[in-house]
């Protein structure tokens, strides 16, 4: 076999197999995009109920509480990056990344600190490869985040936030995820999650319906101290959910468009042996008769 | 007579959703009854359990919600806890 061909056979036989696993990790990511926007869809219920009733007791009391409170000075701001703990998904995570890095330089502009809190392994790889500090890290479970995970990190940023700044403590906590949006578009999303803006409206009852007059049992200010780290926990619960649901969608489609590539790969390559094989033959033939004609002319 | 829209949500589910007649639940403060009718409320539950008496019949639900609060308003109660579960009895 001429080496030519032997190299084009060599490819086709790569890229098969790489489509093998491309397309096994397609139809993985695809099964479970389906079962992580459930349990966005799932967890919809509880993260209405906080936001409305944060949203009403904020709104029918006159409650200064230090969650919600504007700092006169922000000396230091907190970033939350949640990316995934694998790759294979297209521009996933350098999308968050890029955020976050805008969101850096644009809080750097504003005279502040920024420190990093990251979540997924591919964050954290970024951070270590550029010798860059990072106050915490989550790593692992990404992919099917449990609340225990988030009521960690909101415990842990909820006491940084209270801590003054000049013991090490942050004014300002920005989360970057990317949101899913759809199968196809996955946008990445920056959130100021402290201090609160509860007057948000983006989870408000739809049907316009002013909310009533309640009674808080204890006191208002009681029943916001327990409600607002439950509020920012289900906000951080739904930016991992979202995050993984859009993970998965990334996934299938980058693997969708590699399974593709390697189609057109070895179509590409096959012609391009079939062409070797048969130019092969062409000068074996006139070898041939090249040598025939030499041995026949006497 | 009125009845109370209850659903029981935790984090990561809506566990359970239906009428009641009755309510009890342990507050901070302690012990609560609600019945339809109930001015708007919200409240911080303690540890402990939330009883819902159905309205079709006599049969009482429990529900573990731990850490939780409780809203009502237009006689709709929700409990909301990070781990709440029912407790069949």
């Amino acid at each position: 076999m001429g080496a030519q061909l032997r190299v084009y056979r060599q490819k086709i036989k790569s890229a098969q197999t790489t489509k093998k696993i491309t397309r096994a990790m397609e139809l993985i990511s695809a099964s479970r995009i389906q079962k992580a926007q459930a349990r966005v869809a799932a967890s919809g219920p509880y993260s209405r109920a906080i936001t409305r009733a944060v949203s009403a007791v904020a709104t029918f009391s006159n409650v200064d509480h230090v969650l919600t409170t504007e700092p006169e000075t922000v000396e230091r701001a907190a970033i939350v990056i949640f990316s995934s703990d694998r790759g294979l998904a297209g521009a996933f995570n350098s999308n968050v990344l890029r955020e976050a890095e805008e969101l850096s330089t644009l809080l750097r502009s504003q005279g502040k600190d920024v420190v990093y809190y990251l979540v997924g392994r591919k964050a954290v790889g970024y951070f270590a490869f550029r010798r860059r500090d990072s106050v915490q890290n989550w790593v692992g479970g990404t992919d099917n985040p449990v609340f225990e995970t988030a009521k960690e990190i909101g415990d842990t940023l909820v006491a940084k936030f209270l801590e003054p700044a000049a013991e090490g403590g942050v004014d300002e906590i920005h989360i970057v995820y990317n949101r899913f949006v759809s199968m196809l578009t996955q946008t990445p999303e920056v959130v100021r999650l402290l201090p609160l803006e509860v007057v948000e409206g983006i989870e408000e009852p739809g049907d316009n319906e002013v909310l009533p007059l309640y009674e808080f049992e204890p006191e208002a200010g009681d029943v916001l101290d327990a409600l607002l780290p439950v509020y920012i926990e289900s906000r951080i619960f739904n930016a991992m959910l979202q995050s993984a649901a859009a993970k998965h969608a990334a996934t299938q489609k980058a693997m969708k468009s590699a399974s593709d590539n390697a189609d057109k790969l070895i179509t590409d390559y096959t012609r391009l042996a079939n062409n070797a094989r048969q130019s092969e033959i062409t000068q074996q033939i006139s070898e041939i008769v090249g040598g025939a004609d030499a041995l026949s002319v006497k | 007579m009125a009845e109370l829209q209850v659903s029981v949500v935790s984090a990561d589910q809506e566990i359970w959703t239906g009428t009641a007649s009755m309510v009890v639940a342990r507050t901070t403060e302690g012990d609560i009854g609600i019945l339809p009718g109930h001015e708007p409320l919200l409240a911080i539950l303690s540890a402990g359990e939330v009883r819902i008496t159905e309205s079709a019949g006599a049969a009482a639900i429990k529900a573990n919600a731990e850490d939780g609060f409780l809203s009502v308003e237009h006689d709709t109660v929700t409990i909301v806890a990070r781990n709440a579960e029912l407790v069949r009895g």
